[in-house]
């Protein structure tokens, strides 16, 4: 068992130490005030660096012996290409050759394609990863087999704790799929486009050594360049950097199921009855297949309303697209790309606005973009009769998807998550969630296909509801009624003392921890 | 006795259902492999189940094997009765489920049918959650959506969703096999509050006296007294010239329905979208039905992504005269719904008849007069059914009478 845990203001008990470091428990939504000075890169001097602007080197191994590679250094990755990626697996494929070890991933999200990786984290080459873990490197975590504790934060957490100093990356590699020999880099053209490459730029900004690798160099410049080569070490030109069809994943296909079309048309009957559709609204929907079919409802009651959005927030697909190219909304302010009409759209579109974690989620900023969205919709593994929500792990203890921006949206003025009620025999609404990833103060709607429940901290939409002929119930009904359909109560998962991760909140502070699971 | 038996579905792409292969074994007694996606919350719950269920059947000693994609209980018990029935080791016991108060609900002769969703008998994934979608009517069908080497297994299954899904509302319907297969059916669903009983194929009267001796013979036995109700399908150039024979065989017959797959291969064409080769047939049902004072209801629209297709045929099945339509998918119900809702002036004139009927009542006129003009019964009839779904679909407001507003 993990020493120091402490119990912290949502009642969780939760490591003061995390991976040798401290680490504060979490005080409550607003509570935390962080103290010092941002954290900087060291200075450098163009003396440094080629004259010609010419960063080019061989190979990614060549880059990362230049940029001095050690043990126990940070290493970076993003996840603009989802599960396409190929060059995360590479960086530490050359580690492996150059023979460092104890390394830290630190990517912004992790997917099934990174699997590979756990040969990595068994041979020692890497010590653990800081970063949400999807599929099956969340299972190797979940079984206890991580030597560090896996830390994981929401997009602008991640920007959050690099900014803070709590995270320094030694390296950064950043794939893109246009950049110059300079290192000015963007992710809207070439043979790999796949839109914004937000999720990098605290990492250029902070990191010591950054390294863009590429599938695409052209000739100085690079325009538009999202990432600035005045940041950018070494470039590296690799045969393929990613598939982008692969960003175009399971999460971003619309649902077919009948009972998620209901519930997204639901949701969005709610935010009408509620009066949150009006002129210059503002909304957010996640990746997944029932919020994106949530953006179809609303759209066709915009139409139908005459009303138009003044922003949409992204995650882009081709439905916000078709929105701005309709004009049902003046902007789409983009965080993430999440198909090549999204792609296209933000390259040709000067209305497709590319934003980063700093601009929208960064919680130790001077105001973020989230709290000014009225309505967002997101998905949820589980939520419990508080309105306390998870994201990352299953029922059953596993940890299995990553937080991305979800914790960050949740300061929304409205937050709806629309999901079943139960998943096949796994009930989502239960007396307690597994792991707490989102505060139910800041959780206000659920939207089952058995009923909608409002959060009762939220009685102006409870009133502006009440004469709707919407199937308004109470959460604990809906969540009796699901246990009698699956058979009485879910027993807990059999989970060991060991705490293999930590969700931390928007703030930097710890929210829950993450046991190993037994069975 | 078999060597073993097997039943359910497996595999990654199996959601809801479970798979049993139970092999009696003379000694060693159960030996049970259980492989289940919710065994962290319900693998004990399970296990006592399963247990139970060979006790109860009496088998005490055999190889149980079990693959689980999330069955809820009644499906594990349909399941595993299905296996035990094929080893011949159930000695005619039925291992029944709770009867849940929410499956006790009565129905009428005259609510709406203007919605019947199909739902194969042998998916219980899809039975679930099909009340939430608000239909007015459910159909658990054992006929063609289920294999014939899977028709034991789909009785079970529909039995045990009478028992214990909630179908929030809807009328409970089971369309039975085709004759003379149909009787042994009705044994699994006629005890279990079934509203009401398709009869597939019907090609005559005397299809539904069978149906009808058979259904009352099970009553009788049980000392039951609940209310068995009729849809005949017509479903052949037979059927469709006996229209009227059949849908006056029994007074218990509420619909008569129509089938144009079978209808269509029987007359010797193809279906159309335009319909033209069924108009008759279509036209044959609707009177038949109304001469019998039953509602008369159109077959399937089976395009599921073409949903102002679907309008448009519920459009037009209301201006031939039908009550109600088929639908095989969720996403229907609702479009059938307003599709068969009374427009602004049907409400109007619909309004008028029903004030003129009661001031009439009021007055104890013997006739009914709107102007110049006299209405008969059956007009106030239609009238009143009019006023009841305007007020259903949200387009009347329940106290019209005191000058509630008629809505879009």
């Amino acid at each position: 068992m993990v020493k120091n845990m402490v119990k912290n203001a949502a009642g969780r008990l939760v490591p003061t130490i995390v991976n040798d470091k401290p680490a504060i428990p979490y005080q409550g939504v607003g509570k935390y005030r962080p103290g010092g000075t941002k954290a900087a890169p060291p200075i450098v001097s163009c003396a440094d660096y080629p004259a010609d602007g010419n960063k080019v080197v061989p190979d990614l191994k060549t880059a990362l012996i230049i940029a001095g590679i050690k043990d126990g250094m940070t290493i970076s990755t993003h996840h603009h290409f989802r599960n396409g990626d190929l060059v995360a697996n590479q960086i530490f494929d050359a580690a492996a050759e150059i023979g460092v070890r104890d390394l830290v991933w630190f990517p912004s999200a992790s997917f099934p394609c990174h699997a590979p990786i756990i040969k990595h984290l068994e041979s020692g080459v890497v010590h653990h990863i800081e970063g949400s873990m999807n599929g099956p490197l969340g299972d190797y975590c979940s079984a206890g087999k991580m030597r560090g504790l896996g830390v994981l934060r929401s997009h602008g957490g991640r920007y959050q704790a690099i900014q803070d100093g709590e995270v320094h990356i030694d390296i950064a590699v950043i794939a893109a799929p246009t950049a110059d020999p300079f290192g000015n880099a963007n992710g809207l053209t070439g043979p790999s486009a796949c839109g914004l490459l937000g999720f990098a730029l605290a990492d250029a900004q902070y990191a010591d050594k950054v390294i863009v690798v590429t599938d695409n160099l052209v000739e100085f410049p690079c325009v538009p360049w999202q990432i600035h080569g005045n940041y950018v070490d070494h470039v590296v030109v690799l045969e393929k950097i990613g598939e982008p069809e692969k960003i175009v994943s399971g999460t971003t296909e619309i649902t077919r199921s009948p009972d998620r079309l209901l519930i997204a048309e639901l949701a969005a009957k709610f935010v009408k009855e509620a009066g949150i559709l009006k002129n210059g609204f503002s909304f957010q929907a996640g990746a997944g297949g029932t919020t994106l079919a949530f953006v179809i409802f609303l759209k066709e009651m915009m139409k139908e309303m005459g009303v138009k959005a003044r922003f949409v927030r992204g995650g882009s697909n081709q439905y916000l697209v078709q929105m701005l190219e309709e004009g049902l909304t003046d902007y789409i302010l983009d965080g993430q790309t999440f198909d090549l009409e999204g792609v296209r759209s933000l390259r040709e579109n000067p209305r497709h606005v590319a934003t980063s974690p700093f601009t929208s989620y960064n919680y130790h900023g001077k105001g973020n973009f989230s709290s000014m969205v009225d309505v967002v919709v997101l998905g949820a593994t589980e939520v419990d009769v508080n309105f306390n929500a998870n994201v990352v792990t299953h029922s059953d203890g596993r940890l299995l998807h990553g937080i991305g921006g979800w914790q960050n949206c949740l300061f929304s003025k409205c937050t709806i998550l629309p999901i079943p009620s139960f998943r096949d025999r796994i009930p989502v609404i239960v007396d307690e969630v597994t792991t707490l990833c989102g505060p139910g103060e800041l959780i206000d709607v659920v939207v089952t296909e058995r009923g909608i429940a409002i959060n009762p901290l939220r009685q102006d939409l409870i009133a502006a509801t009440k004469k709707s002929s919407l199937p308004i119930r109470p959460i604990e009904e809906i969540k009796e009624e699901v246990e009698a359909i699956c058979g009485g109560k879910p027993e807990k998962p059999k989970l060991g003392d060991k705490v293999v991760a930590v969700v931390k909140w928007v703030d930097g502070t710890v929210l829950d921890s993450i046991y190993q699971v037994l069975e | 006795m078999s060597l073993a038996a097997e039943v359910g579905r497996k595999g990654a792409d199996v959601r809801s259902d479970c798979w049993f292969r139970i092999t009696p074994t003379t000694s060693g007694g159960i030996q049970l492999q259980l492989n289940s996606k919710v065994k962290t919350m319900y693998g004990s719950a399970i296990e006592t189940l399963i247990r139970h269920g060979l006790k109860f059947f009496q088998i005490d000693h055999a190889m149980v094997e079990f693959e689980d994609s999330g069955a809820l209980p009644f499906t594990i018990m349909a399941r595993l009765e299905t296996a035990v029935r094929r080893l011949g080791l159930d000695q005619g016991r039925q291992w029944l489920p709770e009867f849940k108060a929410f499956c006790q609900y009565p129905t009428s002769r005259e609510r709406f049918r203007r919605s019947r969703l199909y739902l194969p008998g042998n998916e219980p994934k899809f039975m679930i959650n099909a009340g939430i979608h608000k239909p007015d009517g459910i159909i658990l069908d054992l006929e063609d959506s289920v294999a014939p080497t899977e028709k034991d297994a789909a009785q079970t299954l529909v039995r045990n969703a009478l028992l214990q899904i909630d179908f929030y509302g809807a009328e409970r319907m089971v369309r039975i096999n085709q004759l003379p297969r149909g009787l042994d059916d009705l044994g699994f669903v006629v005890p279990y509050n079934v509203h009401v009983i398709l009869i597939p194929k019907c090609e005559s009267a005397e299809h539904v006296k069978m149906v009808e001796q058979r259904v009352h013979s099970i009553l009788n036995d049980r000392g039951l007294e609940q209310q068995v109700y009729y849809m005949p399908i017509i479903e052949s150039a037979l059927g469709a010239i006996r229209a009227f024979e059949i849908a006056t065989a029994s007074p218990d017959i509420v619909a008569l329905t129509i089938g144009l797959e079978d209808y269509t291969a029987d007359i010797g064409t193809q279906r159309t979208l335009e319909g033209r080769e069924s108009f008759w047939a279509r036209s044959q049902v609707v009177n038949a039905a109304r001469a019998a004072g039953i509602q008369p209801i159109d077959t399937v629209f089976s395009d599921v992504t073409d949903m102002e297709g679907l309008r448009q045929s519920v459009l037009e099945a209301k201006s031939l005269g039908f009550d109600g339509k088929g639908c095989i998918h969720p996403r229907q119900i609702q479009v059938i719904h307003e599709a068969f809702a009374p427009t602004p002036e049907e409400i109007e004139r619909a309004t008028k008849i029903v004030l003129a009927f009661e001031s009439a009542q009021k007055s104890g006129l013997g006739v009914v007069a709107l102007g110049s003009k006299m209405i008969d019964p059956p007009v106030v009839k239609r009238a009143q059914r009019t006023i009841r779904l305007a007020i259903e679909t949200g387009k009347l407001a329940e106290n019209w009478r005191q000058g509630g507003e008629q809505h879009g």
